[in-house]
């Protein structure tokens, strides 16, 4: 109880640090809907069964792990230009409980660009949406939310050896974008893709929100997607560990 | 005079070296080698998920259009880095030119963004399998050249702004954003509305991607001779707008004491 506290606490104070800052709380806002609005216009011009309805929830999900992917990467960067990393590691807290909040909170963000690039296309292209099942939609954004969480997390710990985090991170927003199917339908994509778009919770989450949003059946795509995102949250943990300890062993926790 | 060919060539080089985190090459791989190429398969699959265009129309526009991110961040880094760095005081309070200061910066953007739109066209071909005729080659060459030249004008007006504000990542995404949209990169300019494919008339690359589609498809470079000479005229037109922002923020900051502080 009082780690879920200590999360929940922590999650606010990043969250208020992230819509403070102009990079992540209003460029990583911003930068998605020009892309959403190639997405709507190329699909208004185009002669696809495809409809607008499609591209709008492909591009609003690709808002919100765009505010994930660039910024996860560098969460521990930040935080040691900002020279608090070796205070955090030595805090008594188990340090991925410090970190997993950070990567929460920019994934948060992603409600805002799921509700700015619904409401894009509908205010600038006529989209008009009506959700079938509010419940579960409502269900499979929470759920993908925290799934992006948690693959941010893994990004987080993953990269912490390297000074230009940001630049792994920022390169994953374009391969999931494409291979996730978020605007491209997985058939569409040569078969060696599909396996490593299904290891990616952003496939499920995707399927979870169009499904619950145009009256399919949303649950079991809502499962995987939850059940990848604890995977990566373990996985990240066990990261967590072995990276700290040899960052003490050769004393290079600051790169320095 | 070889003072001024020094702070142009070697100021130059030296300023675009440090941009890569103090001369450490290896984020120049993902960045602007393997980002572009994705950018390319994502528009080319939403492409045929639309049933818009060819992969030609997107391999075009991408690979021409993704040299905005060199051309556009180098640019803004060039002051914003020196700022980050604490050197933008030392180079501006220098007797240095500001010609040879500010264009030597430039040039090393131009080349760069040249070959990373070159070798996103050359590598977005195979994989996608698109033909390009072997006589288009070295007229694409110029077009993309061109491209990046007229991309670079437009970076100096961000690195101008730059010097007035703090956060020119964020611009620099802004104004690559408007660029995916308008210049036909992925989006018809017929397919635009009338005030958005007007506009993009007066924008780098609008020019030079109608240039490259026409070359690809069998014109020559005395076909598209109006596209190309539209492209150049935008970029000298942006260049020299950048150059008088520069002075003028620089006189601006000297007067508020505000170059560190902005």
């Amino acid at each position: 109880m009082s780690s879920l506290r200590f999360v929940f606490v922590s999650w606010g104070l990043q969250f208020k640090m992230i819509m403070r800052s102009p990079f992540d709380g209003i460029g990583n806002v911003i930068y998605p809907l020009f892309f959403a609005t190639v997405a709507f216009f190329v699909f208004r011009a185009g002669h696809s069964p495809r409809t607008l309805v499609y591209a709008s929830f492909g591009a609003a999900v690709m808002g919100m792990w765009s505010s994930v992917s660039t910024s996860a990467g560098s969460a521990m960067q930040r935080e040691r230009w900002w020279g608090t990393l070796e205070l955090l590691v030595a805090a008594p807290r188990h340090f991925a409980l410090v970190l997993l909040p950070a990567t929460l909170g920019l994934a948060t963000v992603g409600i805002y660009n799921l509700a700015a690039t619904l409401l894009w296309g509908r205010l600038l292209f006529g989209v008009h949406l009506s959700i079938a099942h509010p419940f579960l939609f409502a269900l499979a954004v929470v759920g993908t939310i925290l799934a992006f969480g948690g693959l941010g997390f893994l990004f987080a710990v993953s990269f912490v050896r390297w000074r230009a985090a940001w630049v792994l991170g920022n390169f994953f927003e374009y391969p999931v974008w494409l291979i996730c199917g978020f605007l491209v339908p997985l058939a569409l994509l040569p078969g060696w893709v599909h396996p490593v778009s299904w290891a990616l919770a952003p496939t499920w989450g995707m399927n979870a929100i169009r499904e619950s949003a145009l009256g399919g059946s949303p649950l079991d795509d809502l499962g995987l997607c939850l059940g990848l995102g604890l995977g990566y949250v373990a996985l990240g943990v066990l990261v967590t560990d072995r990276v700290l300890r040899a960052a003490r062993l050769r004393g290079s926790l600051s790169l320095t | 005079m070889i003072v001024a060919a020094r702070i142009f060539f070697v100021g130059g080089v030296t300023s675009f070296r440090a941009l890569f985190y103090w001369l450490t090459p290896w984020i120049y791989i993902p960045t602007m080698m393997i980002a572009p190429i994705f950018q390319i398969l994502l528009f080319a699959y939403i492409g045929r998920s639309a049933h818009l265009r060819s992969d030609e129309f997107y391999l075009i526009g991408n690979a021409l259009q993704y040299a905005s991110i060199p051309c556009l961040f180098a640019m803004a880094q060039s002051v914003g880095g020196e700022r980050y760095q604490e050197t933008l005081g030392a180079i501006l309070v220098s007797p240095a030119a500001r010609i040879p200061l500010f264009f030597g910066r430039s040039l090393p953007v131009v080349l760069n963004g040249a070959f990373v739109a070159a070798f996103s066209l050359a590598v977005g071909s195979l994989i996608l399998g698109v033909h390009l005729p072997a006589s288009s080659l070295a007229p694409l060459a110029l077009v993309v050249l061109v491209a990046a030249f007229s991309c670079t004008g437009l970076g100096l007006i961000n690195a101008a702004v730059s010097l007035r504000i703090r956060e020119n990542a964020v611009l620099s995404n802004v104004i690559f954003g408007f660029l995916l949209i308008f210049t036909g990169a992925n989006v018809p300019l017929d397919a635009l509305p009338g005030w958005m494919s007007t506009a993009a008339q007066g924008m780098p690359f609008t020019h030079a991607i109608a240039a490259a589609r026409k070359l690809a498809a069998g014109s020559s470079l005395g076909d598209v001779g109006g596209l190309v000479g539209a492209e150049v005229l935008v970029g000298v037109v942006y260049g020299l707008v950048g150059y008088w922002l520069l002075r003028w923020f620089e006189a601006l900051g000297r007067r508020h004491a505000s170059l560190e502080t902005t």
